[in-house]
């Protein structure tokens, strides 16, 4: 990943981030009240100093999600015959789940920011205030009431791809190579979470970097890996941090000291750790206003009850009402001068 | 003066220029069937990045607001009173209906899953905080609306009277509701981006977002009138009404000048001028679009131009152009994706798509004025009668 468009801007820009936040006096009186995340909200923790770039994950959620991608180009397919080494760039319409590496200079180092590298896993975050769940105009993205995880109801779906369009994070997509494509997004494998079991990501990742479980469980994890001494042993859970799997132990690195995710937008449920800055991982700084309180909080001030429009509307009907037999006169005596 | 509306009579609908459209949408059909039956990636560049491009921004959001004359001028005309405009108000109402029916198909079009689209008028899916849910509803019950304000005139071709009478009865309230709709859903269509947040430059990111959508549309509405009056006299020869739309002008240059004065206000307010004042594409858009809206301004305002046909004509085209390229910066331009390394220029194919339903638009407009009694001044002027 190289320096973004963005970054540049919000560098070169007065102001930028701010002014993008939409945090005027006015704005926020108009803004609706915060959700709150659900207390029993589901969530993952990545922590990108444990990733080691294996792509177990990316690997395991595409047969848990049944992603089958296209084969790799020519020179590579013999050597790739079964397709185990395809790897998506990024999210699109069929791949739910990557992991990226940043690279700078030599590269030679983990987890540093110059001269070295680092992993993100990218999937849905699964927001508490989610964009994709506000802008869907008929209610295709649910947000689940008790586990707090967004799902997609494809039978509902228009493909307007408004989520797309408005998702802070890039994450829903629509399978735009496909006669009925669909938007598709990780849904936390609700499929196997039905079942008794767990995201895929999660289940296969050696290390513990993908850690799934009860959002309020990770943060306090995340917080005390935050608050351990660098360098210091620590028991990562692994899988589920509530089952009893093996732990792996490893010295606590120095951590960039914010969780990101507990405020992002209104707070995500996906929440990660890292050594190098967010935004060399591409998660943006983002306040801690989810961009729908705005939009939400205007729409239904205009359009509550549609009293608003309805009186607009007797306004207006009786101007014309007034107006309208004097221009018809006018029109019938233009017309009548002239025949 | 001009009289009652009548049709065009005397003109071949078979010329050379139609000819030409008709290739270009036969063409576009080509491309839409491929479309249909391979997916929106087989002719679209759109990507992860940009879910919407062109279509969306030109076909819909562009679309709609160039059908925005019709609303303009019913406003004028039976709000403020205004008469004296009323010959250009069945023209106006017959671009509108043409802008929002190829809108609508545009939408369709674009839609990932079209064979679903009737979800959107199923109330157990409705979502109330989307403003993509007011805007949809909104643009097909103004759709709708559009052909029976826009029946009288089948009607009177047909001779049925006592339809057109029913009809004309009620025309009030449909003039109303005719109003009301366009100024919902075309600020909504500034609404949607107030979501997009970061992703979008601040250059554009604003809370006034659905009031600079909707007074700009206005703006356009009138100057879409000049255009096309001036297009449609001086094509088919037809007396100039010239003295109409001069005075026309005075009410747009008012509006965009108020239009410009709280885009910049809000601009130095926020201090966002930061992407205005870098080499970038967006910044060269951004100048150039408000290069056009003052001079669109200026020449509206000053009474010189106005009394030159030439110079109230390029004022209405530059003022198109301004609104149309605003609107493109701020759904696309201004528009960077969530994850780096994106691009997004139309295909080729997209672009012909685009191209074929602008042609049809310009072909069923010229057919409509053929076939129904739309213009008001079919006085051919002396010197080429």
């Amino acid at each position: 990943m190289t320096l973004s468009r963005r970054q540049f801007l919000t560098g070169a820009g007065a102001g930028a981030a701010t002014a993008a936040c939409l945090v005027s006096a006015p704005a926020q009186a108009i803004s609706r009240e915060p959700k709150q995340m659900p207390e029993g909200a589901l969530g993952m923790l990545f922590d990108s100093t444990l990733c080691i770039g294996c792509q177990a994950c990316v690997s395991a959620c595409r047969a848990a999600n049944g992603v089958e991608l296209g084969a790799v180009p020519a020179p590579l397919a013999d050597w790739n015959a079964a397709n185990t080494w395809a790897v998506a760039d990024d999210l699109d319409g069929v791949t739910l789940n990557v992991i990226k590496v940043y690279r700078n200079g030599d590269a030679s180092v983990k987890d540093r920011e110059t001269n070295g590298f680092a992993f993100i896993k990218r999937n849905c975050l699964h927001c508490v205030d989610a964009s994709c769940v506000s802008v869907c105009p008929v209610s295709a993205m649910i947000k689940d009431p008790v586990t707090g995880i967004v799902t997609h109801d494809a039978s509902a779906c228009l493909g307007c791809r408004y989520c797309s369009y408005g998702c802070p994070f890039g994450v829903p997509q629509f399978d735009l190579n496909n006669t009925f494509g669909q938007i598709n997004k990780c849904e936390m494998c609700a499929h196997l979470q039905a079942q008794g079991g767990i995201p895929a990501c999660c289940d296969v990742c050696p290390t513990g970097a993908s850690l799934f479980g009860p959002v309020a469980l990770l943060q306090a994890e995340a917080e005390a890996r935050l608050a351990a001494e660098p360098g210091s042993l620590h028991q990562f859970p692994r899988g589920d941090i509530r089952a009893d799997r093996p732990l792996h132990e490893a010295p606590i690195p120095i951590y960039q000291k914010h969780v990101y995710g507990e405020t992002e937008v209104g707070g995500t449920q996906v929440r990660y750790l890292s050594a190098v800055p967010f935004e060399k991982l591409g998660l943006p700084q983002l306040g801690p206003d989810a961009p729908v309180r705005f939009v939400e909080g205007l729409q239904h001030k205009l359009y509550n009850y549609l009293l608003a429009p309805a009186l607009a509307l007797f306004g207006l009907a009786w101007a014309v009402r007034r107006n309208k037999p004097g221009i018809d006169a006018q029109d019938q005596a233009r017309h009548g001068k002239e025949n | 003066m001009s009289g009652h509306p009548e049709r065009l009579r005397g003109v071949s609908l078979f010329t050379p220029f139609s000819m030409v459209l008709g290739l270009l949408v036969l063409i576009a059909g080509v491309f839409l069937l491929k479309r249909f039956v391979y997916g929106l990636g087989d002719v679209s560049n759109l990507s992860p990045g940009y879910p919407w491009g062109l279509w969306v921004t030109w076909d819909l959001i562009i679309g709609s607001s160039l059908g925005c004359g019709g609303f303009a001028m019913a406003m004028l005309i039976y709000v403020f009173n205004k008469g004296h405009y009323h010959p250009l108000m069945r023209p106006a109402l017959v671009s509108s209906l043409f802008g929002y029916v190829l809108a609508g198909s545009a939408a369709v079009i674009d839609m990932g899953r079209w064979w679903q689209f009737y979800n959107l008028l199923l109330p157990w899916h409705w979502n109330f905080s989307s403003v993509m849910l007011e805007t949809g509803l909104c643009v097909s019950a103004y759709t709708m609306l559009l052909f029976v304000e826009n029946s009288p005139m089948v009607l009177e071709r047909f001779g049925l009277e006592k339809w057109r009478q029913r009809i004309a009865s009620v025309m009030w309230l449909i003039i109303s509701i005719g109003i009301l709709l366009p100024f919902m859903h075309q600020s909504s269509l500034g609404s949607i981006l107030l979501v997009v947040g970061h992703k979008l430059s601040p250059l554009y990111l604003t809370p006034w977002l659905p009031l600079l959508f909707v007074s700009s549309v206005l703006a356009m509405g009138y100057a879409l009138v000049v255009f096309e009056a001036t297009v449609v006299t001086r094509s088919f020869r037809l007396a100039s009404e010239h003295h109409m739309l001069s005075r026309l002008s005075t009410v747009i240059g008012w509006i965009l000048a108020a239009w410009l004065l709280l885009r910049w206000a809000d601009l130095l307010w926020r201090d966002a001028l930061g992407d205005a004042l870098v080499m970038t594409p967006l910044a060269a858009s951004f100048w150039f679009e408000n290069a056009l809206a003052l001079f669109a301004a200026i020449a509206f305002l000053s009474p010189a131009a106005r009394r030159d046909e030439v110079w109230t004509f390029l004022a209405a085209v530059a003022l198109l152009l301004f609104a149309i390229v605003y609107r493109f910066n701020a759904y696309l331009v201004a528009y960077t994706p969530a994850v780096d390394g994106y691009q997004y220029f139309p295909s080729v194919q997209e672009i012909l798509v685009t191209l074929g339903m602008i042609a049809f638009e310009i072909l069923a407009y010229v057919v409509v004025i053929k076939l129904f009694p739309v213009l008001h001044s079919p006085v051919r002027q002396a010197a080429h009668a």
